[in-house]
């Protein structure tokens, strides 16, 4: 019964929380630009808002923007189940580094052709801009896990958590290195700044906001949830993939809730790095961000190179 | 039953088939439809031989050999041979065949009263015999008696379109380069011969090790570059890009899905077969070769805008994909890594197998496209998903195929490249592992670049509103070339869900010709899943399927139903700030590319070309011009830095050998005399 009720937190704990967290982050920018803000629960009711009206679909449009927005938001949901989140006991075999970078490529994928299905001038270029920037981030984000690959032999998430946790203090510093290349990989494929201004929709920063511009209604929020979801992903991904504290290795009741604790904790932490991160610099230019994703490969080079 | 197919009477029959399908075309050219009917169907029925005979072989495990000797010609035996590793080419050649067949008996139609059907039946059956020939045999010299037999064939499917200036120019290209190619192959042959005095594969396997090391290495480098025209490594690749596109669609798919492959085949067959040791550096060399096309292959892709050409380009990438398994099994080979090299091989082979599967899916959706827009540009299509909705939606299974999304094929045989090549970073060998660093980096450049090039393609061809007259009136293609496509998607499909038995069959050819135990690697391959070699990480594609079409199922009904089920939507215009939108206004393939172009011009050097017309009378300064016109290209770098060069320098050392042609017979009379002395001299 128990292990029944583990389960279930795992499969709706990622689109449960991601709400919370850009909401979190919202109103942390907020703050940090001495606002008032919404509510932390403030997507929730936009969600729900969204969730209750009537929707509108070009007539341009295929059965593509139809099906992709909950193929977007149902893969976003799979990988959430996939990867471990509180516990490394949890496995199913889609929870494997390729795996999971392939099955948000599916997003990806979908997203830039939902961008390009209503023929607007908008959702095109950013879809242009989407697979631009996740084809250059697709190499740091695999990269960035290769020193962990290397540390447990494997490509499979449980076991990394595994070994990593046992190997620490052993190869720290490639570690911190690695982390460091997939933070920008995480900024670069959710959509944060420097590579993309989530809260607009000018013509010269979008990317994610561009490509679902025509959506509304039910998809609208599909597609706001997914994008949320995938924050979550990455940012749980991050911590408990590079700093494995207190993540649960069995099944027991304590040992769980201390995970599930850490890890709110842990990815609480990554909001408030985005929200500082995004209250201080500015968007990049387009083509700045080539850069600095090579930068962040070259980093990861250095850390693989630190392992080897 | 399985005894009758493994036969040498039976495999003498597939070529038969082939061989009547030849013969009736040209004895029925008269009747356009009777003649393509019986070219078709005399491939389709050999195909299906050749399929069983194919399976027969994979699971008995037999070989069939047979021997004709010719008493005049005592080198020249028919000598062929199917091993497993044969019978596996024999699967792919068979398989995209079979399809390419049914699709033609629709595609064809569009050449009745036009060229010779009869013609082409003949050509297109010799085409495929002289394939299944190159995959058979197992002597020096009827191999290259069948690669000339498929170089030909295909150079005249190539030029069939002969009223089309640029075909012929096309096949004209092809046929110069892959005859260079060929005479790399025989020369090694030759040499092969000298030292170990047989043209039997057999022979030459065993003495290989017993000719000197220079002959060795001259063997394995020029068979390599032999085969790398064939197979459009870079940069010998130049003939495929006109080349492939230029052939009717279904010949394309041929082509680029299983004629390239027959070099794969001759690569693995040499040098994990027949040539043994390969030293350390040929694999790092037959790598980052591969890195390089793949990289490239890709690039180019993306700045296409003929759509069959950004198919071909694509077919460079995945070559450069399988080299980059093969030579990672090379290098694994010589440094004695026997379950790593197993592993790669494996690799390669899936890769064949599944990028013959989707490149010819989509050769033959660009085929459907083109046939109902009359035009290869990708520029003057647009929205063709409401005209053509089934060949979209097989096109859209093709791209997610080739861009290695799960849990289609592609993405199998990707995820088993990348295990190799993470497999080889983890070996302890020092500069080696780098050498993989890089693949693996490539590796996933390329496959992020995949999928921004079929994003672009499948949106600029099938989404928004249609960008010509053409593409408004698009109709759907016949049911003949829906049914070639619909097999092959289901079959992409079908070749991912069930990678696990395909692997474990492909681990036994693997296994076979490397003659290395297959016990060694892969532990627990099961029928539903792969992993990687150390057994600890695995996918499996039934539970990603599953999984995704349950979570999209149970997503849908809980919003569609679960909340607001009163909900209403409204079909209306796309917002378009209060401007009328056309076709004009919508992304267009170039600049969907532009960024990735603009990022990677160190490579690609695209050229911008502005021309401006003035007013003839300018009334002041600030006059608008009469027209502007942009042409962006990119820089062939091959043809100015490469081949340019080769040719001048050809046509240079011409300028200065005619001193010696006189024209007096007297003169070439002692020139010839002096020859044979010299060569008796040196002979002795």
């Amino acid at each position: 019964m128990q292990d029944y009720i583990i389960y279930a937190v795992q499969v709706v704990l990622v689109p449960v929380m991601s709400p919370l967290l850009v909401g979190i982050i919202n109103k942390l920018k907020a703050k940090i630009q001495r606002r008032q803000g919404p509510s932390i629960f403030q997507q929730y009711r936009n969600i729900w808002k969204l969730l209750h009206k009537d929707e509108v679909i070009s007539s341009d449009a295929s059965w593509i923007t139809r099906v992709a927005p909950y193929l977007i938001f149902a893969v976003t949901v799979v990988v959430g189940i996939s990867i471990p989140l509180f516990s490394s006991a949890l496995t199913l075999p889609t929870g494997e580094i390729l795996t999971v970078v392939y099955l948000l490529a599916i997003g990806t994928f979908f997203m830039a052709l939902l961008g390009m299905d209503a023929g607007g001038a908008f959702g095109g270029f950013g879809s242009s801009r989407e697979v631009t920037v996740s084809a250059l981030a697709e190499g740091v984000l695999i990269f960035s896990f290769l020193p962990l690959v290397l540390i447990a032999g494997s490509t499979n998430l449980s076991n990394i958590v595994q070994t990593v946790a046992a190997n620490y203090s052993y190869s720290i510093a490639p570690i911190i290195l690695a982390f460091s290349g997939f933070m920008v990989a995480l900024l670069a494929e959710t959509k944060r700044f420097p590579f993309d201004n989530p809260d607009t929709h000018l013509e010269l920063t979008m990317i994610h906001e561009a490509m679902i511009i025509e959506c509304s209604g039910k998809r609208l929020a599909m597609m706001e949830w997914a994008a949320a979801n995938k924050l979550f992903i990455f940012s749980a991904l991050a911590v408990t993939m590079f700093f494995p504290i207190g993540v649960a290795a069995d099944l027991s009741t304590v040992s769980i809730i201390v995970g599930i604790v850490s890890l709110l904790v842990k990815v609480l932490l990554v909001g408030v790095f985005i929200a500082i991160l995004e209250s201080t610099i500015a968007k990049f230019r387009i083509f700045k961000l080539p850069d600095l994703l090579l930068t962040a490969f070259i980093i990861n080079i250095v850390a693989l190179g630190l392992m080897l | 039953m399985l005894d009758m197919i493994v036969s040498p009477v039976s495999l003498g029959l597939l070529f038969a088939f082939f061989g009547v399908g030849m013969v009736g075309s040209l004895l029925l050219r008269k009747k356009d439809e009777i003649a393509n009917a019986w070219s078709n169907v005399w491939v389709v029925l050999g195909s299906i031989w050749g399929m069983l005979l194919a399976l027969g072989v994979l699971i008995n495990g037999s070989t069939i050999s047979s021997q004709l000797q010719f008493s005049t010609f005592t080198q020249l035996s028919m000598n062929v041979q199917v091993d497993r590793l044969s019978a596996f080419f024999i699967l792919i050649i068979s398989l995209v065949a079979l399809f390419a067949s049914i699709y033609g008996m629709g595609y064809v139609k569009e050449y009745y009263k036009k060229y010779s059907i009869g013609a082409f039946g003949f050509f297109y059956n010799a085409f495929i015999f002289g394939m299944l020939l190159v995959v058979t045999a197992s002597n020096g010299l009827l191999f290259m008696f069948a690669w000339e037999i498929m170089s030909l064939a295909s150079y005249f499917l190539v030029i069939f379109d002969k009223d089309n200036r640029d075909s012929i120019k096309s096949g004209y290209l092809y046929f110069i380069m892959t005859h260079i190619g060929a005479m790399f192959i025989l020369f090694a042959i030759f040499l092969l011969y000298k030292y170990t005095g047989s043209f039997d594969f057999t022979v030459i396997k065993q003495q290989f090790s017993t000719i000197p090391q220079l002959v060795q290495y001259s063997v394995i480098g020029l068979t390599f570059v032999g085969l790398g025209v064939k197979a459009g490594i870079i940069p010998f690749h130049v003939w495929l890009p006109s080349a492939h596109p230029a052939a009717p669609s279904h010949v394309s798919g041929l082509m680029s899905g299983v004629m390239i492959k027959t070099a794969i085949y001759m690569m693995v067959r040499f040098y994990l077969d027949m040539f043994s040791p390969i030293p350390v550096g040929f694999g790092i060399v037959v790598l980052i070769i591969g890195a390089i096309s793949a990289v490239l292959g890709v690039l180019y892709s993306l700045t296409e805008h003929d759509i069959k050409r950004l198919l071909a380009y694509s077919s460079i990438e995945n070559i450069g994909i399988i080299l980059l398994a093969i030579g990672s099994a090379l290098i694994f080979s010589a440094l004695g890594y026997h379950d790593l090299m197993l592993f790669a091989l494996v690799a390669a082979l899936l890769h064949s197998l599944n990028h013959a599967l989707f490149k010819s899916l989509l050769f033959f959706g660009s085929g459907s496209i083109i046939q109902s827009t009359h035009s290869r540009n990708i520029e003057k299509y647009g929205g063709l998903i409401k005209a053509m909705p089934l060949t979209a939606v097989l096109f859209l299974v093709g791209s997610m195929s080739i861009a290695a999304l799960p849990p289609f094929n592609g993405f199998m045989s990707e995820w088993l490249t990348f295990q190799s090549l993470f497999g080889g970073v983890q070996i302890h060998s020092g500069y080696v592992v780098w050498v993989f660093v890089f693949g693996a980096g490539i590796l996933a450049l390329v496959s992020g670049l995949s999928l921004a090039a079929f994003v672009g393609a499948f949106g600029s061809t099938f989404l928004a509103r249609p960008r010509s007259e053409n593409a408004k009136h698009a109709k759907e293609s016949s049911g003949w070339m829906i049914a070639g496509m619909t097999g092959l998607a289901v079959l992409c499909l079908a070749a991912g869900v069930w990678s696990g038995e395909i692997v474990s069959k492909v681990k036994e050819v693997a296994s076979a010709v490397t003659s290395t135990d297959f016990s060694l690697s892969l532990p627990n391959v099961g029928t539903s899943a792969i992993s990687d070699v150390a057994g600890k990480a695995t996918i499996s594609a039934p539970l990603i399927l599953i999984l995704s079409i349950g979570t999209v199922a149970v997503i849908w009904l809980l919003v569609r139903y679960g909340v607001y089920s009163k909900q209403r939507v409204r079909v209306d215009k796309t917002w378009d700030c209060g401007t009328d939108l056309n076709g004009r206004m919508e992304i267009t393939d170039s600049s969907f590319a532009h960024s990735l172009i603009r990022i990677f011009k160190r490579v690609l050097r695209p050229t911008n070309q502005y021309d401006v017309v003035a007013e003839d009378k300018p009334i002041n300064k600030y006059a608008l011009p009469k027209s502007r016109t942009i042409l962006l290209d990119i820089k062939d770098v091959y043809y100015g830095y490469i081949y340019m060069p080769i040719y001048k320098a050809i046509l240079a050392f011409s300028q200065y050998i005619k001193a010696i042609q006189s024209g007096s017979v007297n003169l070439y009379v002692l020139y010839m005399f002096a020859i044979l002395i010299i060569t008796l001299v040196v002979g002795v």
